[in-house]
């Protein structure tokens, strides 16, 4: 006889007055419908997960594991989307898991003004985040040394090796300079959209490693922007693009607004 | 609904990178994440955990032998990704440090980290 599974409750956002009706075509992380649980005037969308799966030893394995924590994330991230187009919701990082209903709306009333204010500050609003990147000059072979002209006695020029001192030195000086450049106009651009913008967030640049791509990230930046603002904002990006001819840009979007559900001192 | 990346100057166009419409796992990862709100729930990974794996698999997201045959192979001299790493004689002390962004800070621009990708 199977054991009975031993559920737990994984939340993937936070709203208002959400009706899960619309949300019956929409499958969560473990496969499972979604449901809402209700408190303190706010809605949990949730899902009941296999603990098993979805508890804390099953995650610790399913984040170390590369395919399965790509299927939970892009699901958690669909679930999210689904639910944006219900009403404002304020994503919840991953893992956000309880053992019941009841931690959940625990949750929801001793975080009731937080919430609200969250859902307030994405309320009718998106996401945009715009990526640029400097392109490192190519790397200069290094001399041979075999091949530095050398005395009859077979000692390097002193000419030459100051030669070949003088080519490394230029060779990283035009590689700081080109990175100077890239940085100095991503700050640029960056000030430029965070004027267009209702808000805006600098963010880590990802890793080289991430797209195997030789290029510098010099910018990973999210703009908040209202939902009728979204189509001058990419316009606005477009025109800059030329004033800014080191960067390679990229815009992504329209996130739900994953980026500004805190609020920070003094944004913009 | 998808979120496709739209390169704004193609004349730039990134080395390597096809023209596509799904999204970007690296760009989700970091919001669901790093980011949105942060629920403690009653099932915990210990966020220390978390966020080593976070670090480790954005490396993973993408080949790491793709990156190593372009000869992109920092991060594993990079003390703020590896523990275990040393850093080397080259590097200043300011290449070190990482930008402190995550989440939402405002802060300067990853100066660092940039400095951090390539041997001089």
């Amino acid at each position: 006889m199977a054991e009975p599974k031993h559920l737990g409750v994984w939340v993937y956002g936070v709203g208002v007055d959400i009706d899960a009706a619309p949300l019956a075509g929409t499958r969560g992380v473990d496969g499972e419908t979604l449901r809402t649980v209700d408190a303190a005037g706010l809605t949990a969308v949730v899902g009941s997960v296999d603990l098993e799966s979805f508890g804390e030893d099953g995650l610790r394995r399913s984040l170390n594991d590369l395919p399965r924590l790509e299927a939970i994330v892009r699901t958690h991230h669909d679930v999210i989307q689904a639910v944006s187009r219900l009403g404002p919701t304020v994503p919840a990082r991953v893992p956000a898991v309880y053992d019941d209903d009841a931690g959940v709306e625990t949750m929801l009333e001793e975080h009731r003004q937080t919430l609200a204010e969250a859902v307030d500050r994405v309320d009718g609003r998106q996401e945009w985040g715009v990526k640029a990147y400097g392109q490192p000059p190519p790397v200069p072979a290094p001399a041979d040394p075999r091949r530095v002209p050398r005395t009859a006695a077979g000692s390097p020029r002193p000419a030459s090796g100051t030669a070949y001192l003088q080519q490394r030195r230029a060779a990283v000086s035009a590689r700081d300079e080109t990175r100077r450049t890239a940085l100095a106009e991503a700050e640029a651009l960056h000030s430029q959209l965070c004027r267009s913008a209702m808000a805006c967030r600098l963010h880590r640049p990802q890793h080289a490693a991430l797209t195997g791509d030789t290029r510098w990230m010099v910018l990973n930046g999210s703009y908040l922007l209202d939902d009728e603002r979204s189509g001058a904002f990419r316009a606005t990006v477009t025109r800059l693009a030329p004033s800014h001819a080191h960067l390679a840009i990229e815009l992504t979007g329209p996130w739900p607004p994953y980026s500004f559900v805190d609020p920070v001192e003094g944004a913009a | 609904m998808t979120v496709g990346a739209q390169a704004v100057n193609p004349s730039t166009a990134p080395v390597g990178t096809a023209g596509h419409t799904s999204t970007n796992l690296g760009d989700i990862l970091e919001r669901v994440l790093d980011r949105g709100l942060v629920i403690v729930g009653d099932i915990r990974v210990s966020l220390l955990d978390i966020e080593l794996l976070t670090i480790k698999l954005r490396l993973l997201v993408a080949s790491v032998d793709t990156a190593r045959e372009l000869g992109i192979d920092w991060w594993e001299h990079d003390p703020w990704l590896t523990s275990s790493a040393r850093p080397s004689i080259e590097d200043g002390p300011a290449a070190r440090r990482p930008s402190r962004a995550v989440g939402g800070e405002r802060t300067a621009l990853p100066e660092a980290a940039a400095e951090a990708e390539f041997d001089g």
